[in-house]
């Protein structure tokens, strides 16, 4: 019941969204595609932070590497924008494990501060043109469109079907990454460290692969945005824009793919749709978010339990009740445990 | 032949010795007591076998291999598996997954695997489920597999830590407390369960304050005080030991 009532949800948002270009003007459909965008920041911040529960605000520092990757390879040496995306990837995951590997023992806010830090240290070291690559605070211009077998990606209905068709392909990864082994080992460590260590999981290795699979993700995000926008600037990556995600998935529901996916629409979408009410929108959003917190603390749509199906196994002579009696009595396992 | 051999270990934290030049044996397939009053070091015991401390002196061999200071999810790895004085389960997963945690030692699936669901992983993921339902079914708990931990009795979350420690392979199971906050029915049972522990081949180091559980199921038990160890021997032996009885019962010196 659980599994399909997340598909219905995946199935709405698909009759949704798929007539969406055919009716809506090049605007709303810009509206999508960064709602699609921030889906994708935010799904690869679920894992960290979802998931993994490390507390980081620190993610427009990955975004804004694989960015800048995508970037600078582009205008420099006329690499296809298309073609550095697992560049980016590979990017923003390895400077993630170059700052992330010495800060991994710390624990809950101690390492938010520290990842609010490694955001603030890259965006002011792009405004300083760092190693002359950057452009500093004027930031890098004339990145090229993607082309896709001689197609351009140029106009905002194209980038839909673009972002929304990268959103489909995260959502169905990350879908089999969280119903994995690698996924309940982070969930272990979320729900109690000592204990999953005491359980053998190597706690500061998963942490460490939560983060590199989460800045990879982001730094693919960076690498659409940047052709998407063919100009990025450091007031891109902000700290801000590092609480615009973080909030996302927390409103959405941590660790729930559902919920991330709406909460890129409430977080993304709504303030444009009240564009009229201006100045008041942040107070009411703030507001919003403030009796969200307490009352459905787990988020819009809260994650499920993963689903098992363990009516495939052989079913041992077990009553339902259990421990009242004498274990004494139950068959002996069939290999040594 | 002994299974774990602690040779004088010591562990200080700061000017406090924890643990004083501590030495035992557990010999392969038995059950061991560690026992003593509050505050003597047994659970720094624990964590210095199970890797959560480093002893400052001394050492630790499991099965002939060194594994003082060694990494607990490395040690879990060799065989070495335990349970929490106070209760530490994944309270928001469910027991099923609980039980997982203990078996992702002997499993070697990683990303890749998983986003390409290789034909491995998913005959790995199938035979890790069928030995956590055995040891669910081990201690009992096959009918609470989908509940979430939480939801569990304080008797019942117990047993959900052996079954956990059980699914990865241990050789050896040390429970801290294991019939901490049980009542007595429950206690008999766990016994009955620590002695079918054995008979698969799992030996058990155990701390419990609860003595007629330590008299009845243990073969040999060593008692500490004040970090020092003050005597070993078997039940009969240790009720009647001089020592033991004055750090018990206290002793007129002392008043």
């Amino acid at each position: 019941m659980k599994l399909s009532r997340t598909a219905a949800f995946y199935i709405a948002l698909v009759l949704v969204l798929a007539p969406a270009p055919f009716f809506l003007n090049a605007y709303w459909l810009d509206v999508l595609d960064s709602i699609g965008l921030y889906a994708i920041l935010g799904l690869s911040l679920n894992i960290i932070l979802g998931h993994a529960g490390l507390f980081n605000l620190g993610h427009a520092a990955f975004y804004a590497v694989g960015a800048y990757t995508a970037a600078i390879l582009n205008t420099q040496y006329n690499i296809p924008i298309l073609w550095l995306l697992p560049v980016c990837g590979l990017t923003a995951g390895l400077f993630a494990l170059i700052v992330v590997r010495p800060i991994i023992k710390l624990r809950g806010d101690y390492l938010c501060i520290v990842t609010v830090g490694v955001g603030e240290i890259v965006r002011i070291a792009l405004i300083n043109d760092v190693f002359g690559l950057t452009g500093g605070s004027n930031g890098i211009l004339g990145i090229q469109r993607p082309h896709l077998f001689g197609f351009v990606i140029r106009r905002p209905m194209h980038f839909f079907f673009f972002i929304w068709a990268f959103v489909a392909l995260t959502v169905f990864l990350f879908t089999r990454l969280e119903r994995s082994r690698f996924g309940r080992a982070l969930n272990y460590l979320r729900e109690d460290e000592v204990a999953a260590e005491g359980s053998g999981i190597n706690t500061a290795h998963y942490k460490l692969a939560a983060f590199i699979i989460g800045a990879a993700w982001a730094g693919m995000a960076g690498n659409i945005y940047a052709a998407k926008m063919t100009v990025i600037a450091p007031e891109s990556f902000s700290f801000w824009e590092s609480v615009v995600v973080f909030a996302l998935v927390i409103l959405g529901g941590a660790g729930s793919i559902p919920g991330v996916l709406l909460g890129s629409f409430v977080i993304i979408g709504l303030p444009e749709l009240f564009r009229g009410f201006a100045d008041a929108r942040m107070l009411i959003f703030g507001l919003a978010m403030i009796v969200m917190m307490i009352f459905r603390n787990q988020g819009i749509l809260p994650a499920h339990p993963r689903p098992y199906f363990l009516d495939v196994l052989p079913e041992g002579a077990m009553q339902p009740e259990s421990a009242s009696g004498s274990p004494g009595e139950v068959p002996a396992a069939k290999e040594p445990l | 032949m002994s299974l774990l051999s602690i040779q004088a270990m010591t562990k200080r934290f700061g000017g406090l010795v924890a643990v004083k030049s501590v030495s035992f044996d557990v010999d392969a397939g038995s059950i061991v007591g560690l026992i003593g009053p509050n505050g003597a070091g047994k659970t720094t015991v624990f964590n210095l076998i199970t890797g959560i401390y480093r002893p400052d002196e001394g050492q630790i061999q499991f099965q002939g291999d060194s594994i003082a200071g060694m990494s607990t999810h490395l040690i879990v790895a060799k065989g070495i598996a335990r349970t929490f004085q106070t209760i530490r389960l994944f309270q928001n997963l469910s027991v099923l997954e609980n039980v997982l945690a203990g078996r992702h030692c002997r499993m070697k699936s990683g990303v890749l695997g998983a986003m390409l669901r290789t034909p491995r992983e998913r005959r790995e993921e199938k035979t890790a489920l069928a030995a956590a339902v055995q040891a669910l079914e081990f201690v009992r708990l096959r009918g609470e597999a989908l509940n979430l931990a939480k939801n569990l009795s304080y008797g019942n979350q117990r047993l959900l830590e052996i079954a956990r420690a059980l699914a990865s392979q241990p050789q050896l199971v040390v429970l801290d407390e294991p019939a901490g906050g049980m009542n007595e029915q429950e206690t008999l049972s766990l016994i009955t369960l620590i002695r079918k522990m054995q008979q698969q081949g799992v030996t058990v180091l155990l701390i419990e304050h609860d003595m007629s559980l330590v008299m009845r199921v243990c073969e040999k038990i060593v008692v500490l005080e004040y970090g020092c160890k003050i005597a070993e021997g078997t039940p009969a032996e240790i009720k009647s030991d001089k020592e033991v009885i004055r750090a018990y019962l206290g002793a007129d010196q002392e008043d």
